[in-house]
């Protein structure tokens, strides 16, 4: 049979998970690597990184907002997810997707934007005209008062929902992790590891994501890149990095090590199938490339124009490497057969519903809704965009 | 009465209609059935198994399986003198024609018939977001068709690779142990068509039923034990190899 080398069972040829399912904790791991971001500024007062808080809360939601959507493509029958609401399964991991992606989306993440923005808002909702004001209006939701007294209640609050967001955010992608993680029949998913590495993944995913946002914003604004804040960044991201690395390496030394059943094919699929999305793209280009070079800029004194072009180059390596990662994961996770004697291969449509274009599409769905967001509710101090009007606050 | 066109045209719809409703699809009913009293299983006896296919295609013709899926198979094993973990292994089309000869000479071949193992602690049971995929009080794990979202992650949680996605309903889809027939008082289609008898259904609640017997008097194993899954599919003689 084309495509298939050695044994598979024979309803094992047709993979099951598309390349959908590869953008789905790729989007999700944006999400919480971008508010853990945000929370560093709000909960554990790194003022360095202040420049890139509201950014990253704006990216998280538009990476979000999207992330069902790969999910809902992929359902056979997706007139009928909301049954996971209805009747969910309470045995079933993948049950609990909706609440927990409920739970991040209204409790912690729109609820922290608009207590942060909410003085912007009713500024807005009064000084500008036309179909503007409306939206403006409606965002208030009826609540107009950014008096003092007002604005420290929102503000603790805010701090409150940041303190709860992290652990939220660890859950939402941790839970990822824990979907492939537990499925006992698949011995490259089934690790307690899983959920850990995808968080930490998650991490240096979503903080170079806003690295790199707030690095092009600047640029295509004009304005003057904030550099202690974006060494800042860098510095976590260069953090974040190695522990995710130190704990890919110990999974695979303890896989190597403990040489169980399944090592054999899986060391022939890393070999062979998967040879340049794990070891090449994954492991060289996308985990061990960046952490070299942004630990350059730990011990060299580099002048700034050359960190900037560092950060840039580390920052687009990572999110290739953490793209293979999730792609190693899904993908490379059915490509052999669970009888451990054959293997299978995956082929990419490209118009089909679960395609190389819907992905593309759904990739670059999250820049569009970024893009309305910042221009409604602008990340930068007033004084840098000059878009935001200096009004009398409503008493 | 002359038949007209009109009485035709009026009488050949009601015909179909009947014929389809009344005279040949409504489901019979089975009064005498008590799930309670059941607890379903099958026994594959090894030795007895020649490779023939005929499981497949009656289980295909009984359960309208597409082609390229399976809800039972036959795989053949090539097993050399002590690489028990390095059997060559083939099931072309599922075994459903058969299999040409055997091009490797020396060592041991022996046929597998596989199926769903209706586990007890069924990992597809255990994963499936909306519960469409349940065990039946009768010991039969079934997928309600209606119900079933099509995410695919059940056929990921299966260990012995026995579920697929239908191309047609794109629910999941698995071996029902013939459940139509069997809450009749009939075999399933693979275990009625087998010439050799290397199938056989058992209900483990039924005293008289031959299969305590043979439990007690022969070396049974089930696939996969390490999987703890409880599967309720028993395997006579089953080689070290198989997997």
């Amino acid at each position: 049979m084309p495509g298939v080398e050695g044994f598979m069972y024979p309803n094992e040829i047709e993979l099951q998970w598309s390349v959908l399912i590869v953008l789905y904790p790729f989007l999700t791991g944006l999400v919480a690597g971008a508010f853990i971001l945000a929370s560093l500024e709000r909960v554990f007062r790194v003022q360095a990184v202040k420049p890139t808080y509201r950014l990253a809360l704006l990216t998280a939601l538009s990476f979000l907002l999207v992330a069902p959507l790969p999910l809902q493509l992929h359902l056979g029958h997706p007139e009928r997810s909301y049954e996971m609401y209805l009747t969910p399964h309470t045995s079933s991991a993948m049950a609990m997707f909706g609440f927990v992606y409920l739970w991040y989306l209204m409790a912690v993440l729109v609820l922290e934007i608009w207590l942060d923005y909410r003085r912007d808002i009713v500024v807005m909702s009064q000084t500008t005209t036309g179909w503007k004001r409306w939206v403006y209006r409606v965002m208030t939701l009826g609540s107009s008062n950014i008096s003092e007294h007002a604005l420290a209640i929102d503000e603790r609050v805010g701090y409150l929902i940041t303190v709860i967001g992290i652990p939220s955010a660890f859950l939402l992608h941790g839970y990822v992790g824990f979907i492939f993680g537990s499925i006992k029949a698949n011995p490259w998913w089934s690790t307690p590891l899983m959920p850990v590495v995808f968080l930490f993944s998650a991490m240096v995913s979503g903080i170079a994501t806003v690295m790199l946002l707030y690095m092009l914003i600047t640029w295509v604004r004009g304005q003057k890149i904030d550099m202690p804040c974006v060494d800042t960044v860098a510095r976590y991201l260069f953090y974040t990095f190695i522990i995710d690395f130190s704990l890919e390496m110990l999974d695979l030394i303890h896989r190597i090590y403990e040489s169980d059943e399944s090592f054999r094919s899986l060391d022939f699929m890393v070999h062979t199938k998967l040879y340049l999305s794990h070891i090449v793209v994954q492991i060289v280009l996308g985990t061990v490339a960046p952490i070299a070079l942004l630990a350059l800029t730990q011990v060299l004194e580099l002048t700034e124009a050359d960190r900037k072009r560092i950060y840039v180059l580390a920052g687009c390596l990572t999110m290739v490497g953490i793209f293979a990662m999730r792609w190693n994961v899904v993908i490379g996770g059915q490509l052999f057969s669970k009888s451990f004697l054959g293997y299978t291969t995956y082929k990419m449509g490209l118009g089909a519903r679960e395609g190389l274009l819907m992905a593309i599409v759904l990739t670059g769905l999250p820049f569009v809704i970024l893009g309305v967001l910042v221009k409604l509710l602008p990340p930068w101090p007033e004084t840098d965009s000059g878009s935001a009007p200096d009004a009398t606050p409503a008493y | 009465m002359n038949l007209t066109r009109r009485h035709l045209l009026i009488l050949l719809p009601t015909a179909a209609v009947a014929w389809k409703y009344i005279l040949a699809g409504t489901p019979e009913s089975s009064p005498n059935y008590t799930m309670a009293s059941h607890w379903w299983s099958m026994l594959i006896d090894i030795p007895k198994c020649i490779g023939c296919g005929n499981c497949v295609r009656a289980c295909q013709a009984e359960n309208d399986v597409p082609d390229g899926y399976f809800r039972t198979w036959v795989e053949r094993y090539h097993v050399t003198e002590w690489d028990l973990e390095n059997p060559k292994v083939d099931s072309p089309d599922g075994g459903k024609k058969g299999f040409p000869p055997a091009l490797e000479e020396g060592g041991k071949n022996f046929f597998v018939p596989k199926l769903c193992n209706h586990c007890v602690d069924s990992p597809c049971t255990q994963v499936c977001p909306v519960g469409a995929t349940f065990i039946s009080p009768d010991g039969v794990v079934l997928v309600d068709q209606k119900y079933c979202l099509g995410c695919r992650y059940c056929v990921q949680a299966c260990p012995y690779g026995c579920r697929f996605i239908n191309p047609k309903t794109e629910t999941a889809e698995k071996c029902t142990l013939c459940y139509h027939r069997i809450t009749k008082g009939l075999t399933t289609a693979c275990c009625e068509s087998c010439p050799t008898g290397a199938r056989q259904l058992a209900d483990l609640k039924n005293p008289k039923d031959p299969i305590h017997e043979f439990l007690k008097t022969h070396s049974v194993q089930i696939l996969k034990p390490h999987m703890a899954t409880g599967a309720k599919v028993f395997y006579n003689e089953l080689d070290g190899s198989v997997r």
